[in-house]
């Protein structure tokens, strides 16, 4: 039924299959799981292993932000015996792997996806070994393949050390002395907690960022965003639609810290740890960093927008007569900033060898060859349905509701786009019969 | 707060749905939104100057004012100077100054917020050792500016500071004053 066309290249080993699913992490395994259910014949396409960017692409601390008993996938859930935790970064690996495994999912490892393209009435998905042709094309390849660096890291002098957060593995790996860590989303925050505490002396980086606690009123903050419905609001139905939208898409990690001790971690937990707290790395001149003016202004916005939600929160509670075992409710001090926080900094006179880009992550789509992206980028989809007939992509930050990005967001965004899928597919066959009638 | 005051339409007397069809207009055309913005100065005596303010290219074209706008500039007695204007770096206090109280009320005619009055005051430090050349590790410009606001509102004081908050964050002037900008001074 795959629509290959006549000009296929005889040398390649080409496979005909409904579906082509990229990706086998927990979006792709999800939806595999979804299409079996509908009896939709497809393959998962994964370049390494199944769970292959928590595998080699996080550093050896990174647990997961959300706690155990929220981790569940279409079929699946969290079963063991701490509900309460946080997933490690190889405990979650083990978590996709097995679920991988219990949904029998027709995964093709160490298969990497080297373009993709229209042809005739669906797509041509050509790997490393071999191609597919199919009907329809799902990207689960995910929102993080690559760090993002500012063009201003050529700037740095020869002698300093740059490491991503790819790169980056624990703090044996950093030279003794200083080390600026650019970005104070989860990414920076963690990783200036971390190497502070292992006795480097860290400045880190301020520009904008969210700042929620770990707790609040005794609970999770995820358990209340999820409890208060937030985590499941809609793409398509925020107050103000696309503005919103394209902000909350936008939105970094928020600072939060998965450990089972669920400590808060913030600018002030890290400034009376002795990291120096600076602006946003605004630019480097003759070997000196130069911070924004701007840290007040970003940290009085975190500040003003965290209680925003923490009214919301204890609003909602309140509307609903939710008591159970909530202390009551508190607001959190100010973020305090140094009486002058510095606006320039020599790094070589202040003994920083090491500059840690904690500045984002982008979707890599190099092998995209169809136009469907924006002219920054990123892909053009409305809750996932690509502008292409067929073609869909999962797991980018608030895709069809505000948990998309989370392990948990998969499960109604796989159940909804998969039904779209089937939709699209029998479509194209009731046209394929009426074209062959006539 | 009272929220039937709140609910009516403020009015700050500034157009909101302009800018945010402008806004979406900019938004599908990029190239529209490249902007130059222009003056030229002419010495006059000593440490006294004057700056012309006509046009700027802006929306694909070259644009036009009303009027052309002066502001002159000297410094005061104690510099043994005349005292014919405003220190250029004054000049720069009010233009963050105007920037940033734009920006209020431009957030909170979009936020519904009616404004009553708006002042605000500033001041910025200056070591004097830099400017004059006494010690090298002593920056000319500025070493910390602060602002001030007092708002009359609409608003709770979360609302009114939040406002201010979200002025700063989209103020030009607050940008080139906090972040370093490429700056070419040549002769012609």
């Amino acid at each position: 039924m795959a629509a290959c066309g006549a000009n296929a290249d005889v040398r390649r080993p080409v496979r005909g299959i409904d579906v082509v699913i990229i990706g086998a992490g927990h979006n792709g395994l999800a939806m595999s799981h979804c299409l079996a259910a509908l009896g939709i014949d497809h393959v998962v396409l994964e370049r390494g292993e199944v769970a292959n960017a928590w595998r080699r692409e996080r550093w050896d601390s990174l647990h997961l932000l959300t706690p155990n008993w929220l981790s569940r996938l279409p079929g699946y859930r969290y079963n063991g015996d701490d509900p309460d935790g946080y997933m490690s970064r190889e405990e979650v690996v083990a978590f996709i792997a097995s679920y991988a495994r219990a949904s029998l999912a027709p995964v093709l490892t160490g298969t990497t996806v080297t373009r993709l393209q229209t042809e005739g009435t669906g797509y041509r998905v050509s790997t490393d070994r071999g191609d597919w042709c199919c009907r329809a094309v799902v990207i689960a390849s995910g929102a993080f393949n690559q760090p993002v660096v500012p063009r201003l890291a050529a700037d740095l002098p020869a002698g300093i050390a740059q490491l991503t957060p790819f790169s980056y593995r624990n703090p044996s790996q950093i030279e003794d002395g200083g080390v600026l860590v650019v970005g104070a989303s989860a990414t920076g925050l963690q990783l200036a907690d971390e190497l502070q505490r292992a006795g480097r002396a860290v400045t880190l980086a301020v520009g904008e960022h969210v700042r929620i606690p770990r707790v609040y009123r005794g609970r999770d903050i995820q358990w209340w965003m999820h409890a208060a419905g937030l985590l499941d609001q809609r793409h398509d139905a925020l107050p103000n639609g696309p503005d919103d939208l394209a902000r909350a898409r936008a939105v970094a990690s928020p600072q939060l810290v998965g450990s089972r001790e669920r400590p808060i971690v913030d600018l002030n937990v890290l400034g009376a740890e002795g990291v120096r707290i600076v602006g946003r790395l605004a630019g480097v001149r003759d070997g000196k960093a130069l911070f924004s003016g701007s840290l007040r202004n970003v940290c009085a916005l975190a500040d003003l927008k965290m209680h925003r939600l923490l009214t919301t929160l204890d609003d909602w509670a309140a509307a609903c007569g939710y008591a159970d075992g909530l202390t009551p409710g508190e607001r959190f001090e100010a973020t305090h900033i140094a009486f002058s926080p510095a606006t320039s900094l020599n790094l070589e006179r202040e003994g920083i060898r090491t500059v840690i880009w904690a500045t984002g992550f982008r979707p890599d789509y190099g092998w995209l060859a169809i136009p469907v992206l924006d002219r920054k980028g990123g892909i053009r989809h409305h809750g996932g349905v690509v502008d292409a007939p067929g073609l869909y992509v999962m797991g980018l930050p608030f895709l069809r509701r505000r948990k998309s990005s989370f392990i948990h967001g998969a499960e109604d965004d796989a159940r909804e786009l998969a039904a779209h899928l089937v939709g699209h597919l029998q479509a194209q066959s009731r046209r394929y019969r009426e074209r062959m009638a006539l | 707060m009272n929220t039937l005051i709140a609910t009516a339409s403020a009015d700050n007397g500034v157009n909101v749905e302009a800018l945010l069809g402008a806004r979406q207009a900019l938004s599908e055309a990029p190239e529209a939104a490249q902007f130059k913005w222009r003056a030229s100065c002419e010495w006059i005596r000593g440490t006294r100057a004057r700056t012309h303010i006509d046009s700027f290219f802006g929306l694909g074209e070259e644009q036009r004012r009303k009027q052309v706008h002066h502001v002159e500039t000297d410094h005061p007695e104690i510099f043994a100077a005349e005292d014919h204007g405003a220190t250029p770096v004054e000049i720069v206090l009010s233009g963050l100054a105007g920037c940033l109280t734009a920006g209020i009320a431009a957030v909170a005619q979009n936020r519904n917020i009616q404004l009553h009055s708006v002042k605000a005051t500033l001041e910025a430090g200056m070591d004097l050792q830099g400017i004059l050349g006494i010690d090298g590790d002593v920056r000319n410009g500025f070493d910390g500016v602060k602002v001030t606001y007092a708002i009359d509102a609409n608003a709770s004081r979360e609302e009114i500071e939040a406002l201010v908050a979200q002025s700063q964050k989209r103020s030009a002037v607050f940008d080139i004053i906090t972040n370093p900008t490429d700056v070419s001074v040549v002769v012609a």
